[in-house]
């Protein structure tokens, strides 16, 4: 009974904070409401027992890509009246792309239930599973080759990422290394023959 | 208790969410790739919840790579439109035209 009350309570909250994304004025406004979808979605995955993915969505999403996008958002200066044009002229359309959208899925899941004994519920767990020990274990056996993929896929987009942004402006004084080892003895040292008279030197 | 049903019922609200975001907000950038993000998360929502009913802790993996590729996503698109604001000086969907497909 608890349980579900508090899926009710997030549910709710998360619905809330899913609209305030889409309807938010300010962009900041957006991606803290992004950030407290992503925390009750959380909340409601410790419901349902998956702890792990839980955690990481809180550390991966709240913690680096939301801070990355708060940062972005911040850094731009945006036009805020020039981007929000067109917001109530396609308001409705949204509405009712949502609606159908909603309706169909809910429609499929919850009239038609895939033939399933949905009424069951979840399998209960034991009370010393792990649920990181088993995704480990997954992880780093069936699903190795994937994991590796995946580690080369974030390595791949942190180079694009420093790729695409790396500016070189223009008077920045800074070394040229092609320069420095192309360079010969010619070009630094010139050696002049000086008489040791300083009479006769005149 | 909370079965199947409750979980797929609020991730298809949060998709239809997002779809619709995605409609309202297309002037965006930003907002756009928020929009994304939410339509992931109640994509990873079935994921998890099957993944439970059906006692089998594989949905739970691909939600990790799900969350991986959204996260490199999310990266390599901000990354874009930081150049695309320094180009431009704006993030207005409807001034990328220069293409007039």
């Amino acid at each position: 009974m608890l349980v579900q009350i508090l899926f009710y309570l997030f549910g709710a909250v998360l619905v809330v904070s899913g609209l305030g994304v889409i309807t938010a004025r300010n962009p900041v406004h957006a991606a803290l409401s992004l950030v407290l979808a992503f925390v009750t979605s959380a909340a409601i995955w410790l419901l349902i027992e998956a702890e792990f993915l839980a955690i990481v969505l809180v550390l991966v999403y709240v913690g680096a890509v939301m801070v990355l996008f708060l940062f972005v958002v911040m850094m731009l200066d945006i036009n805020l009246a020039k981007v929000r044009e067109g917001f109530t002229r396609f308001a409705w359309l949204g509405g009712i792309v949502a609606l159908v959208v909603a309706a169909e899925i809910i429609g499929v899941v919850v009239v038609r239930k895939f033939g399933l004994d949905v009424d069951r519920g979840f399998i209960g767990l034991p009370a010393d599973y792990s649920n990181t020990h088993e995704l480990g274990e997954l992880l780093y056996t069936r699903y190795l080759y994937p994991f590796e993929l995946a580690a080369m896929l974030l390595l791949v987009a942190i180079v694009a990422a420093i790729v695409l942004t790396l500016r070189h402006r223009k008077g920045l004084k800074v070394q040229d290394i092609n320069a420095q080892v192309a360079t010969r003895r010619e070009d630094r040292v010139r050696i002049v023959k000086v008489d040791a008279d300083p009479e006769r030197r005149r | 208790m909370i079965t199947l049903q409750h979980l797929m019922a609020l991730s298809g609200l949060l998709f239809a969410l997002s779809v619709a975001g995605i409609f309202i907000n297309r002037k965006n950038v930003i907002l756009l790739l928020m929009c994304i993000e939410l339509l992931l998360l109640a994509a990873n929502f079935n994921f998890v919840a099957f993944s439970r009913y059906l006692g089998n802790v594989d949905g739970q993996v691909f939600v990790f790579f799900i969350l991986t590729v959204a996260a490199a996503e999310s990266a390599i698109g901000l990354a874009i439109l930081v150049v695309l604001f320094r180009e431009r000086r704006s993030i207005n969907v409807g001034e990328l035209s220069t293409l007039k497909g």
